[in-house]
């Protein structure tokens, strides 16, 4: 009878973290396309809540050592859900869309945390079973810490909390050395623990000592990329929390933790690979080169000049052309400026213009970014275009309107091999009839160079905030409504 | 009655090597629209990590096995609850186009006269 107890409750939990797992993994397949995204976050949560539930069966069978604590235990974990549960609910709820990168990046840091204090759990009570669990423990905890450590650097950079990414000499060196001290005392761990040799340090200083160093080494990695690199950082740290999760599920004898964890950890690479990509990196390079050091270099000559032009000139030359693509950049959602583009696009529409958007994949702070806060104007997603569908659209368009965009429209990819950015897929904006710049003043990118597109024959430049220079070409555009109407 | 689902060797290896298919394949194809909600999305996925913390919590019997079964739930559950609320915020805001009402034709009209003008 006893054992009946036992085996009921243990089937309950397999049966749901087995349904659990297909929801996870169906939830995300529905939100990898734009029409059924939205209800794909709902089935992988209603995965995530059932087999939160089943897991308060493990109650029925607890090792002897927990059962006078069980009660206390059952109480703390209900506080920790909702203490832990309710504030970071409330902070996904409240930041602004612009913030989205840097509380990813806490979120996944907790992610990586709790793997690596499960880790502990199991290492202080010596309760891995065999060399095998023992080592998956300690790697699970030495890619879940550094997971830790990493996403609060990444977090801090992104906040601009660390403004500088700091170098010293021989880093690379010193990073490797740290890395392999926490590898050796992991494998220390597991000699003293299966009596191979003997410590004259007690096993749970070592323990401390192997998190210490682990936790180390991830704010070290971090330390020297800089911030623009973040979202790559963030997206390798995502694949790292999966692969500790899915190692201590292996550990806890949990296939669902294996199998959410093990997903996550192969989607997140991918995603990694592809985000780097994007940005004509590869991931060795973000991670071990330091990119923005070598910017000294010498400028082609650029002639031409730049065109100052008024904001409601260039409105009504844009409401009497036929068709127009914008290209958003970050600059716009640092003016806030997405409400009112849309807004005048709107306005555009309705006097038969065709407009499109055109997104760079690194536009905004994070791949995928400037998409979001378009789609949180209002911009339905079939008006955004992805650079490779819509490039050849350009040399046939009358108006190219670049907001806040510098580096992703700059010519120089192309054609300079100095160029820092040389190589990278950059939108032909400078293709088009007439192009207007929207931009706050006369700076370089964020790669430091020279736009050759600004200066160009077809190029006018208007200065100003994007939020105020489109509430001028709103009121530009309007005023002439009214005209033709009386 | 024996009932075990004892994952050994191999045939953990066997669900990890499937399970990273599974999530390559998945993602395979996602257009780069979505890879902020995706990464988002996966994120939340990790959160499951909770149910690993409140298990080594109802086994914790210890003080120190109880302080860091606690954190460990604390941070799960942060991580999924905030990896929902995140990226079901996000992706609701991704909506298609709405059929164009009849008014934008008058006005297409009108502007069309306009340049003639």
């Amino acid at each position: 009878m006893n054992d009946f107890l036992k085996i009921i409750p243990q089937l309950t939990i397999s049966a749901v973290d087995l349904v659990a797992a297909l929801l996870f993994m169906y939830g995300l397949k529905r939100m990898s396309s734009p029409v059924t995204a939205p209800s794909g976050i709902k089935v992988a949560g209603i995965g995530m809540a059932v087999a939160i539930l089943a897991s308060f069966l493990y109650a029925f069978d607890v090792g002897a050592t927990a059962k006078p604590f069980l009660i206390v235990n059952i109480g703390l974990a209900f506080v920790a859900i909702a203490i832990g549960g309710g504030i970071a609910w409330w902070a996904g709820r409240k930041v602004a869309m612009t913030a989205m990168p840097q509380m990813i990046a806490i979120y996944n840091g907790m992610g990586g945390g709790a793997a690596a204090a499960i880790a502990a759990v199991e290492l202080f009570g010596n309760k891995a079973d065999g060399v095998t669990q023992l080592v998956v423990t300690l790697l699970g905890a030495l890619i879940g810490a550094v997971s830790l450590s990493g996403s609060m650097i990444a977090w801090a950079k992104l906040d601009e909390i660390l403004k500088k990414p700091l170098r010293f000499h021989g880093q690379q060196t010193f990073n490797a050395l740290v890395a392999v001290a926490t590898l050796a005392i992991g494998g220390y761990i597991v000699a003293v623990t299966h009596g191979l040799i003997t410590s004259p340090v007690a096993t749970s200083d070592l323990i401390y000592i192997f998190f210490g160093t682990a936790l180390v080494f991830g704010l070290l990695m971090t330390l020297p990329i800089g911030g623009a690199d973040m979202p790559v950082v963030i997206s390798i740290y995502n694949a790292f929390t999966g692969l500790a999760v899915g190692l201590e599920g292996f550990v806890l004898q949990n296939p669902a933790l294996m199998i959410a964890g093990m997903v996550v950890g192969a989607a997140g690479t991918l995603l990694t690979l592809l985000m780097a990509k994007a940005m004509n990196r590869s991931v060795s390079n973000i991670l071990f080169t330091n990119f923005g050091t070598v910017v000294q270099h010498k400028q082609g000559d650029i002639k031409g000049n730049l065109k100052p032009v008024e904001a409601g000139d260039a409105g009504i030359f844009m409401r009497y052309a036929s068709s127009v693509i914008i290209v958003p950049g970050y600059g716009l959602a640092v003016a806030q400026g997405q409400q009112k583009l849309y807004e005048f696009v709107k306005l555009l529409q309705a006097a038969g213009v065709s407009v499109k958007f055109a997104v760079h994949p690194v536009a905004g702070r994070m791949p995928g970014q400037m998409d979001v806060l378009l789609a949180e104007a209002g911009v339905p997603y079939d008006m955004i275009f992805q650079l490779e569908d819509i490039n050849d659209e350009f040399a046939n368009t009358d108006v190219a309107l670049v907001i806040g965009a510098n580096d992703v429209v700059n010519p120089a990819a192309r054609t300079d091999k100095s160029s820092p950015i040389y190589g990278m897929p950059i939108l032909n904006a400078d293709k088009a009839k007439k192009v207007y710049v929207v931009k706050r003043g006369q700076g370089k990118g964020y790669a430091g160079i020279v736009n050759a597109l600004f200066y160009g024959d077809n190029c006018d430049m208007v200065y100003g905030d994007a939020a105020a220079v489109l509430t001028k070409m709103i009121e530009a555009v309007r005023a002439l409504g009214t005209k033709a109407a009386a | 009655m024996q009932f075990s689902i004892a994952i050994s060797g191999f045939v953990a290896l066997y669900i990890f090597m499937l399970a990273a298919f599974a999530g390559w394949v998945i993602i395979g194809h996602v257009p780069a629209i979505l890879h902020t909600p995706l990464m988002s999305g996966s994120n939340f996925v990790h959160g499951i990590v909770v149910v690993g913390g409140i298990f080594a919590l109802l086994n914790a019997g210890t003080v120190q096995e109880q302080a860091i079964g606690f954190f460990a739930v604390l941070l799960g559950a942060g991580n999924a609850a905030g990896g929902f609320a995140v990226t079901d915020r996000m992706l609701a805001m991704f909506q298609p186009s709405l059929p164009k009402p009849v008014q934008a034709q008058v006005v297409d009209h009108q502007a069309s006269q306009t340049r003639k003008a």
